[in-house]
């Protein structure tokens, strides 16, 4: 046996390592995959030997191998024995192989769970460090099921090196098992104040993650990070501790003003936090930093040498602007100059910076401006992708809400015919859709745009001079559309078709040759209807003629909508001509062909067409699927009891109040849950912003600028136009200043005035029909359910307040409202009350009544100490006023006894250490000394507080429910230790049988694992043994087997009563789901 | 989040790659070689930051990167990130390395690409940051290798124990294995 490890070790030595892997394929330049094959093979035979060292160096080159792109996930089994190895040397060969090519649909995966929770109770740390690395790269729903429970207790590990691991881990695993979250939240809130710097940054890192997908549910923890913002000197630290502060201060504007003082002097003392410093809540701070972002970027500018260190300050001054924008675009706005001189830098992400942030700058009074100046730079940019750029951005800042901000179209269109001369642009449908947009909305622009329009089709062939600009001749789609439709505006019509028609057209993509199609037979009808009133009929006949000769040009095409069109207009036409050969007038009815008008349809304007009646959208066609069928979705299961209630009249008949109940469920459910991200936060805003049909004002077009400006005009000659314009009405105004303009301008424009001159007083040239925008019934419906909500939060209040004046009243009213709001709240904390329901095994709903529900609370065992236990409560103010003064206070037993600060009686109630506005949660945690840990008791509480606004006392009763779960503690268990204990005969015996339990085996384990403690000492097929410890130090042991829908436990410890009721809880567990 | 980390040279050959989501490996080559198209043809003295390329996640993403000498330290970070701390932490990377192999080169890196991901693991665990204090990285690299080194060093005593080997042509192998495992 020796001499065969010997025998390995020596032909290890003359195996490849890594280094000469690397050697050789350096040395093999020419023919490197046929190298790379060859190695690949030699590492299949390492592979088949027993020796470890040759598996893991043989690992070790293939994760080298993985790098340069070879699949190497046939070796993944070989991983997993490399991973298994005793020497730490060759584990970590193999954690790091698994976490560079091991994902979710790895299969071998599954094998790792034993190994890995091994390792994390390994005694040596840094076997534990390298599992926890390894698993965090490569961590599945089902491990972090299984392990949860295991890298919880390793959070408060004696080594920091360990606990802060642990804890950064956390947060991969509440991505995959969110159940998690719950029951770890108060571990991970103690690490914030670990005494390891380190522990600590993980935690504040983790916290931040979590906090950026749902920031509600973590403004409770604002005090422990602010006091930590002013306490710690880590930037890391500091850097997340802002951006979490950033979006935590929209929801809590009382945030903002604290924050002041210590930000600025962070700023003060580091220049760098501005990166990450986005919410700058009051103006004058807002002033403060902005001028010094404003010197930074003018100081940089100036440099004659343009180091990188100033580059980056640059852009992290444009990003903050543009973080500044979104709340306080004005202040902004005055470093305009500025940032337009950004426009100019050499450094393309700087410029793409500051074209981001013009978008928000502009208002009417200088877009002509900006948009002139962004006009240099398309002219002088290199690189098709930043002109690229610039037009959409162009195009952007000119057409965002609804072209709020031009006041001269035909400028805008100008500008469009301009930027169709760009070479190269990809984005010649924009700028069509841009053109065939305006043309169809605004009217007084018709016969501005058909004349501009006809000339690009007139110099068609500059547009489609060479292959490379295809993109452009997009462009000619809207030509031919506007020129055809809006034709009773075009001068020379004949012109127009003959430009249309000309034999070039034909290498153009098939559906703009469509459109030139179709469009000229809109022009045919425009000519003939032009020329009907002559005497001389012949012109007419010519135009006849002339499509009868061109147009079977088009009839030839390979493109099949140009054919179908084409054969069938010229059908048309060679009948017109026979009629027109025998004197009929014609023209009428072939403009009937094109009568009527081509309206837009705003995107939503389906929502405008009514339900029919007697269709409901919300019943269910079908009935619905059962909910507990499927494992993954478990926060869903706990309803299922709950559902069939209000689940069975889903017909037809459910009510309004059933549906309005329902969705305010669902949003609160979203709400609640920290891994939902809501669809679009802003969907609804945008809808009650958007102003209803009748408000929009429709103004009296007063086209004081020449409608015709003669040739192809230069939009600069707008600038000077507009400039006059406003002169004038000026001038105008002093007048007539009594006369009232408010009448005349958008809503919209409010937030933008002020200056010199404010925006009212610009009034629009052209204005756009949005007639058909928004439908004000969205915006009402959505105002309903706010309604809702507010009504019954008031009806708490007023219950909760009766309660107290009326004691004995209010028992039975009680009861009643007590109905409702029990279903109310398992709607809310369903996600995390694992067991469900108020009688739940681990963590519970405390039975209380409103207006301040004491929501959910975990029940902890404290290792250290075998009579303690740490309850942790969390308190939720639903009400709508403030609440202070909270008492806690819990009628000891003979068994438990709430521990109280020395020199208080042994009644009086501990106090709540913080208030809570309304709204908010937070959480206190309270320790009890217990005696006896086998029986699960009830205890009684009360909560007192005042209500800020009426003042007056308020009591509140509630249960605490310590199962008997709620003392064991996970603790790991080799099978061989786990033998000698079920041997040593000192184990009282007792079963229990669960019937109709449908969910996979390791499902059920999992279950067990995570809301009773147990961990899986050994699987085999269908049957397990599992262990636990009570913190008295009782060993539980459990074999459960399953066979198709029974499950039987037989468990062993050496105090019967404390496992009956385990094993009665476990029960309780299974007949929930 | 950190969303990859890589490090290539000047011609855009990788030297680490560290993907902290799943990508297969032809996406991966993509996505080094798109990264190295972008960050080459920026010239030398302009800021560090520029958005994802599109196989990363397009503009959401940054890419944050500085350039030493022949190599290229790039990471591809999510909003959450705060553009100088990153860079920060590339400094840190680099200073680090500089200290466990003793004026780090492109060779370094090369022949014990394991050794870099070892540091790195030190550094960034699941795509979070784990440690910014370059001490304690050293401190905790250190003891890994220390203990590797015992174990090899148990393994070595072992062979030369043995009986039925003879020692002395095993010998010049043993040293030459120990030499090769102390320089690694």
């Amino acid at each position: 046996m020796a001499l065969k490890i010997v025998k390995g070790s020596i032909d290890r030595m003359f195996d490849k390592n890594l280094q000469d892997l690397v050697r050789g394929i350096r040395n093999h330049k020419e023919d490197e995959a046929k190298y790379i094959s060859t190695c690949i093979d030699e590492i299949k035979q390492e592979l088949k030997q027993d020796n470890i060292a040759v598996k893991a160096n043989a690992v070790c080159k293939l994760t080298y191998l993985q790098m340069l792109g070879y699949d190497v996930s046939w070796a993944a089994f070989n991983i997993v024995e490399v991973m298994s190895s005793s020497k730490f040397t060759y584990k970590r060969i193999g954690y790091l192989a698994a976490s560079q090519c091991f994902h979710e649909s790895t299969d071998v995966i599954m094998l790792t769970t034993n190994q890995i929770r091994k390792d994390l109770s390994s005694p040596n740390q840094y076997d534990t460090g390298v599992a926890l690395t390894g698993l965090s790269c490569f961590v599945t729903p089902d491990l972090a099921r299984d392990l949860a429970n295991d890298i919880m207790t390793l959070m408060s590990h004696t080594k920091p090196y360990i606990r802060k691991k642990a804890v950064l881990i956390m947060y991969k695993v509440f991505l995959k098992y969110p159940e998690s979250l719950r029951p770890a939240f108060p571990r991970l809130k103690e690490k914030l104040e670990d005494p390891d710097p380190g522990v600590q940054s993980a935690a504040v890192n983790v916290i931040c993650e979590l906090a950026r997908r749902n920031p509600k549910n973590y403004l409770s923890l604002a005090p422990l990070f602010f006091k930590l913002m002013t306490s710690s000197t880590n930037n890391w630290v500091l850097i997340k501790i802002i951006k979490l502060f950033g979006a935590l201060t929209p929801l809590e504007p009382r945030l903002g003003k604290k924050l002041i003082e210590p930000l600025t002097n962070l700023i003060h003392r580091k220049i760098h936090i501005f990166s990450s410093h986005k919410m700058l809540c009051s103006q004058s701070h807002l002033i403060v930093s902005l001028s010094r972002i404003a010197v930074l970027i003018s100081l940089s500018s100036g440099m004659p040498n343009h180091s990188a260190s100033i580059q980056v300050m640059k852009y992290l001054g444009l990003l903050a602007m543009s973080k500044i924008l979104k709340t306080h675009p004005k202040s902004v706005q005055s470093h305009k100059d500025l940032i337009l001189q950004c426009l100019d830098d050499k450094d393309e992400s700087i410029r793409l910076r500051a074209l981001d942030l013009l978008y928000g700058m502009v208002s009417k009074k200088n877009l002509m401006e900006i948009v002139k100046k962004l006009m240099l730079h398309v002219d002088k940019a290199e690189g098709t992708t930043y002109r690229d750029e610039l037009l959409t951005k162009i195009i952007d800042i000119c057409s965002q809400s609804n072209y709020q901000y031009i006041t001269n179209f035909e400028w805008y269109i100008s500008i469009l015919v301009e930027l169709t001369r760009l070479e190269g642009t990809r984005h010649g449908h924009l700028i069509a859709s841009q053109m065939l947009d305006v043309a169809i909305r605004v009217r007084a622009i018709r016969v501005f745009a058909v004349a501009q329009m006809a000339t690009l089709l007139d110099n068609a062939h500059l547009l489609t001079g060479n292959m490379q600009r295809m993109g452009i001749c997009e462009v000619l789609y809207a030509a031919a559309w506007i020129c055809g439709e809006f034709s009773e505006h075009l001068e020379n019509p004949m012109q127009t078709l003959e430009a249309m028609l000309r034999p070039k057209v034909a290498t153009l993509p098939g559906h703009i040759q469509a459109v030139y199609v179709q469009n000229a037979a809109k022009l045919f009808a425009t000519v003939l209807k032009n020329q009907e009133g002559n005497t001389d009929s012949t012109a007419a006949q010519e135009t006849s003629q002339l499509m009868i000769d061109r147009l079977p040009l088009f009839v030839q095409s390979a493109n099949l909508e140009v054919q179908e069109r084409a054969s069938c207009i010229l059908q048309l036409v060679k009948y017109i001509q026979k009629l027109q050969q025998k004197d009929v007038e014609v023209a009428e009815e072939v403009c009937a062909l094109f009568a009527g008008e081509l309206n837009p349809v705003a995107p939503k304007a389906q929502k405008k067409v009514p339900v029919p009646e007697g269709l409901d959208l919300d019943a269910w066609i079908n009935e619905p699927p059962s909910e507990s069928e499927s494992e993954d979705e478990q926060p869903k299961a706990i309803f299922a009891k709950e559902e069939p209630k209000h689940s069975r009249p889903r017909h037809t008949e459910v009510d309004e109040k059933e549906l309005a109940r329902r969705r305010e469920a669902r949003k609160q459910e979203q709400a609640n849950n920290p891994f939902y991200i809501k669809a679009s936060p802003s969907s609804q805003k945008a809808y009650q912003e958007a102003p209803g049909v009748e408000h929009i004002p429709v103004v009296q077009i007063d086209l004081s600028v020449p409608l015709k400006v003669p040739g192809l005009p230069m939009s600069d000659q707008y600038v000077k136009l507009e400039e006059e314009r406003r002169q004038k009405e000026r001038a105008d105004k002093k007048k007539k200043e009594k006369k009232k303009r408010k009448e005349k301008r958008s809503g919209r424009g409010r937030k933008h005035d002020s200056g010199p001159e404010s925006e009212e007083d610009i009034t629009p040239a052209h204005m756009v029909d949005i007639v058909t925008e928004e439908m004000p019934e969205v915006h009402r419906s959505c105002l309903n359910i706010t309604m809702n909500l507010k009504g019954n939060a008031r009806t708490n209040m007023i219950s909760a307040k009766k309660s107290s004046k009326h004691k004995k009243k209010k028992q039975k009213k009680e009861k009643e409202e007590k109905e409702k709001k029990k279903k109310k709240k398992h709607h809310h904390h369903h996600h995390h009350s694992d067991g469900g329901g108020e009688e739940s095994v681990q963590n519970g709903t405390v039975e209380e009544e409103e207006p301040l529900p004491v929501s959910v609370y975990d029940i902890q065992g404290n290792l250290q100490d075998g009579s303690q236990v740490v309850v942790s409560v969390i308190f939720e103010n639903k009400c709508d006023s403030f609440l202070k003064s909270m008492e806690f206070n819990v009628l000891d037993s003979l068994n438990s006894k709430l521990q109280r600060p020395e020199g208080s009686g042994p009644h009086d109630g501990l106090t709540v250490p913080f208030q809570l506005p309304p709204g908010v949660s937070n959480e206190a945690r309270f320790v009890f000394t217990v005696q006896s840990i086998v029986m699960p008791q009830k205890l009684k509480g009360t909560l007192t507080f005042i209500v800020k606004d009426s003042s007056t006392h308020e009591k509140l009763d509630f249960k605490l429910h310590f199962t008997c779960t709620s003392y064991l503690i996970t603790t790991p268990c080799y099978s061989d230790a786990f033998a000698k204990l079920l041997e040593s005969g000192d184990l009282k015996c007792s079963s229990v049988r669960l019937e109709g339990v449908i969910m996979p085996f390791h499902h059920l384990l999992a279950r067990i694992c995570f809301h009773h403690h147990f961990s899986v000492v050994e699987r085999i097929d269908s049957c397990a043994s599992m262990y636990s410890r009570s913190i008295q130090g009782h060993h539980v042991c459990l074999l459960v087997k399953t066979s198709g829908q029974t499950v039987s436990i037989d468990a062993k410890c050496d105090e019967p009563t404390l496992l009956g009721n385990v094993l009665d809880e476990i029960k309780q567990t299974f007949s929930q789901c | 989040m950190i969303k990859a980390i890589l490090i290539f040279n000047n011609h855009g050959k990788p030297r680490l790659s560290k993907f902290y989501e799943h990508y297969n490996e032809d996406t991966e080559q993509q996505i080094i070689r798109e990264t190295f198209h972008l960050v080459s043809k920026r010239d030398e003295n302009v800021c560090n930051f520029l958005e994802g390329g599109m196989l990363i996640g397009g503009s959401d993403y940054k890419l944050i990167y500085r350039h030493y000498a022949t190599l290229y330290f790039v990471f591809c970070v999510d909003s959450s990130e705060s553009e100088l701390g990153i860079l920060d932490l590339i400094q840190v990377f680099v200073e680090t390395l500089d200290k466990c192999f003793e004026n780090v080169c492109e060779l370094d890196l090369i022949f014990h690409v394991d050794k870099v991901h070892n540091i790195l693991a030190e550094m960034v665990m699941g795509g979070m940051v784990l440690e910014t204090n370059m001490n304690e990285i050293i401190t905790q690299v250190d003891a890994q290798n220390k203990m590797e080194k015992s174990e090899v060093m148990c393994f070595v005593t072992f062979i030369n124990q043995c009986p039925c080997l003879d020692i002395c042509s095993m010998q010049g192998h043993c040293f030459a294995f120990h030499t090769a495992s102390a320089s690694r």
